[in-house]
C-alpha cells in the first residue's frame, strides 16, 4: 500500500513587505518619536504664551514703566521691575567672577595638571558640587553661611572705608544676607557647570600643539597659554555664558540668602532681591494684580535666560566647528 | 625630563610656571572647602535628628512644635519624583529616538537638539509658573502637578543623555536586523533601545536625582500638608525640598532641626540615585 502522504508544507515566511499592519505600525512609532519630539517645540511656545496670557493685566496695567521703574509696591499696586533685574544681574556678576577662575583651574587640573590618582576623587568632587540640592546651599547659606559672612563683612567694610570706590561697594554694618552672599552661593552652584563643559573644550585640544609647546622648550603654564587656551575661547565663553543663565535663574537658595528688600544699592553687602528670588518668596501670598506680575516677572526672566541660553549655545557650537 | 629641562629656564619662568599651577591646586582646595563644611555640618546636625521615627511621623500641626516628623514629605518626593519620571522618561526616550533614528541630519533635528538644550536652561521656577498656569487653575494643587513641573525640568536632560546613548550604538547591529528582515520600529525597539539601555537608565537616573532635589518647580503646584497623601491627583501634598525651604524661614529651633534632617535624608536619597547612576555607566563603559 502505498503511502502518499503529502510532505507537510513549509511554514510560509512572513512576508517582508506586506502593506498590511505592521507597516502601519511602522509608520505608527515613527510619528509617535517626532511627536515626542516636537514636544519640546510645544512646551516652549506654551511656556510663552498660556505665561505672557496670564501675565497680560500687569502688562497693560505698568506699561513700559514695568520694566524701567523699580518701585515695588504690591499694596498700591505699583510694580516696578528694575530693582530685580538688577539684583539678578549683580548676584551673577559676583557669582561669575568667583566662579570663573575656579572653573578654569578646576577644568585644568582635570585635563592637564592632576596626577593620575588625583583625577578621579576631584572629578567626584565637581559631580558633588552639582548633586547637593540647591534649596540644601540655601539652608546652609543662611544658617551657617550668612551669620559668619557678617562678621567678616563688618572687618572688610572697615579696611575699605576709607578707599572711596571701594567703600561704597563693601559697606556695613549687614546681616550677612545680601548680594554678595547670594552671589557666593551662586558661584558653588555654577562652579560644576562651567567646569564640565571647559573641561570637555580642553580636552579637545591636540595632543600634537601641546607637544609643539613643549618641544620649543615651554614650561607647563606657557605651553597652556599657548595651546590649550587660544583653542578653547569660543567654548570657555559658551561656558561662562551658560553659567550666566543658570545663576540668573537659580531661585531657591537666592531666596534665602538675598536678604528680600527691593532695592538698587551699589552696596554688595546689603540686601536686595532678585526675579527668581521674589517670585518664589511672594507668589504663595499674592493675588490678583500682584499675582499676574509675578508670573509676569516670570515672562521677562524666561525671555532672558532663554536669550543668555542662545547666545551661549551659538558660541558653543561655533567654537566645535572651529575646533 | 621635565625637572632637567626646567633646570635651563630662567627664574622668573620657573616663577610664573610655579605660581600658576600652584594657582591651580589652590582652585581645587577652595572648590572642596566650603563642600567638605557643608557636608560636615550637615552630618552633624541631621545624623540627631533623622531616625525611623523621623522618617514615618506626620509633620507637626505648628512649626513651633519640637520632635520628629517629615513622613509625608518622604512619601511626597517618592512619589512625585517617580510620577515625573513616569512623564518624562518615555517621552524623552521616543524624543531621543526621532533625534538619531529618523532625524539624523535634517534640519527639522537640529532645530529640535537646539531648543532641548534651550529648554534645559529654562530656570525651574518658570517651570513651576508654567504648570501652575496652564494645570493648577484648572484642576487645583496636587502632587501630579508637581510631578509635571519636575516632568519638564527632567524631559531636555533624558533627551541629550539617551540621544548619547543611541549615538554609541553601533550602526552594524541596526543592519544586522535590517538585513533579518526587521522593520525600522522593530529594530529600534528589540536592538538599538536594549543596546543602549544601560546609557538610557543612567541619563534618567541623574535626572531623576535633579529632579529630587529641586523646589521651585513645586512651590506653586503642589501646596503643603502635615499628614501623608498617598494620592497624587487628589489633594495637596508636600516634598522634602519643599519643607526644607519651608522651615528654613522659620525663626522656631524646632522647624530649623527639622529642616537639616529633611536636607540630610534629601542629599542621601539623592547621592544614592547619583552613585547607582555612576555605577550603571561604569558597567556600561567596561563593557
Amino acid at each position: 500500500m502505498a503511502v502518499t502522504t503529502a510532505p507537510p508544507a513549509p511554514p510560509r515566511p512572513p512576508a517582508l513587505t506586506s502593506p498590511g499592519r505592521a507597516g502601519l505600525s511602522d509608520k505608527a512609532f515613527r510619528f509617535l518619536s517626532l511627536g515626542c519630539g516636537l514636544l519640546v517645540l510645544v512646551i516652549l511656545g506654551f511656556i510663552t504664551v498660556a505665561m505672557t496670557q496670564k501675565a497680560w493685566p500687569a502688562f497693560s496695567h505698568d506699561g513700559l514703566r514695568f520694566f524701567t521703574t523699580s518701585r515695588w509696591a504690591p499694596n498700591v499696586e505699583v510694580f516696578g521691575s528694575l530693582s530685580f533685574v538688577y539684583g539678578t544681574v549683580v548676584t551673577a556678576i559676583v557669582a561669575l567672577v568667583l566662579a570663573v577662575p575656579l572653573s578654569v583651574g578646576l577644568a585644568l587640573f582635570l585635563s592637564d595638571i592632576a596626577p593620575r590618582r588625583l583625577r578621579r576623587p576631584v572629578s567626584s568632587l565637581v559631580d558633588l558640587l552639582a548633586a547637593v540640592p540647591s534649596v540644601v546651599y540655601g539652608l546652609w547659606g543662611v544658617i551657617v553661611l550668612a551669620p559668619w559672612l557678617a562678621g567678616v563683612y563688618e572687618r572688610v567694610s572697615d579696611i575699605t572705608s576709607p578707599i572711596p570706590v571701594l567703600s561704597s561697594l563693601f559697606s556695613g554694618p549687614s546681616t550677612g544676607r545680601g548680594l554678595f552672599t547670594a552671589g557666593i552661593i551662586l558661584a558653588l552652584m555654577v562652579t560644576p557647570i562651567i567646569t564640565s563643559i571647559t573641561r570637555e573644550v580642553f580636552d579637545t585640544v591636540p595632543v600634537m600643539a601641546k607637544e609643539a609647546a613643549y618641544a620649543l622648550g615651554s614650561t607647563r603654564w606657557e605651553m597652556i597659554r599657548a595651546a590649550v587656551f587660544p583653542h578653547s575661547r569660543a567654548g570657555m565663553i559658551g561656558a561662562v555664558m551658560l553659567g550666566v543663565g543658570r545663576a540668573m535663574g537659580e531661585t531657591i537658595a537666592a531666596a534665602l540668602v538675598i536678604g528680600s528688600s527691593p532695592q538698587i544699592t551699589a552696596n554688595l553687602f546689603g540686601s536686595g532681591d532678585s526675579m527668581a528670588a521674589v517670585i518664589a518668596n511672594q507668589f504663595n501670598e499674592a493675588g490678583g494684580l500682584h499675582r499676574s506680575a509675578l508670573i509676569a516677572l516670570g515672562v521677562e526672566l524666561f525671555l532672558l535666560t532663554i536669550l543668555v541660553n542662545i547666545v551661549a549655545r551659538v558660541v558653543i557650537a561655533r567654537g566645535r566647528v572651529r575646533a | 625630563m621635565s625637572a632637567m629641562l626646567l633646570g635651563r629656564v630662567s627664574p622668573v619662568r620657573r616663577f610664573r610656571n610655579r605660581l600658576a599651577i600652584g594657582m591651580v591646586w589652590l582652585s581645587v582646595a577652595t572648590a572642596a572647602v566650603p563642600l567638605a563644611f557643608l557636608m560636615v555640618y550637615l552630618a552633624q546636625k541631621g545624623a540627631g535628628i533623622v531616625d525611623w521615627n523621623f522618617l514615618t511621623d506626620d509633620i507637626p500641626i505648628s512649626s513651633r512644635l519640637p520632635g520628629p516628623g517629615m513622613g509625608p514629605a518622604v512619601l511626597g518626593t517618592l512619589l512625585i519624583t517617580g510620577m515625573a519620571t513616569l512623564v518624562s522618561v518615555p517621552l524623552g526616550v521616543l524624543a531621543a529616538v526621532y533625534l538619531n533614528e529618523y532625524g539624523g541630519n535634517r534640519r527639522l533635528a537640529a532645530v529640535l537638539r537646539f531648543l532641548s538644550d534651550v529648554m534645559a536652561g529654562v530656570p525651574s521656577i518658570v517651570m513651576g509658573l508654567f504648570i501652575y498656569t496652564v494645570y493648577v487653575l484648572r484642576y487645583g494643587l496636587s502632587g501630579f502637578a508637581g510631578a509635571l513641573a519636575l516632568g519638564c525640568l527632567m524631559l531636555p536632560i533624558v533627551i541629550r543623555s539617551a540621544e548619547t546613548a543611541l549615538k554609541l550604538v553601533p550602526d552594524e547591529l541596526r543592519e544586522a536586523s535590517a538585513a533579518l528582515g526587521a522593520r525600522t520600529s522593530r529594530t529600534i525597539l528589540t536592538v538599538v533601545i536594549p543596546a543602549a539601555l544601560p546609557g538610557i537608565v543612567s541619563g534618567a537616573l541623574l535626572a531623576v536625582a535633579r529632579a529630587a532635589g529641586e523646589t521651585a518647580p513645586l512651590l506653586f503646584t503642589i501646596g503643603t500638608v502635615n499628614a501623608a497623601n498617598p494620592s497624587l491627583f487628589d489633594g495637596a501634598n508636600t516634598a522634602l525640598s519643599a519643607q526644607i525651604f519651608g522651615n528654613a524661614r522659620q525663626p522656631f529651633e524646632a522647624a530649623i532641626d527639622r529642616a537639616w534632617g529633611a536636607a540630610l535624608t534629601l542629599i542621601l536619597l539623592v547621592f544614592v540615585l547619583t552613585a547607582v547612576a555612576r555605577l550603571v555607566t561604569r558597567r556600561f563603559t567596561v563593557r
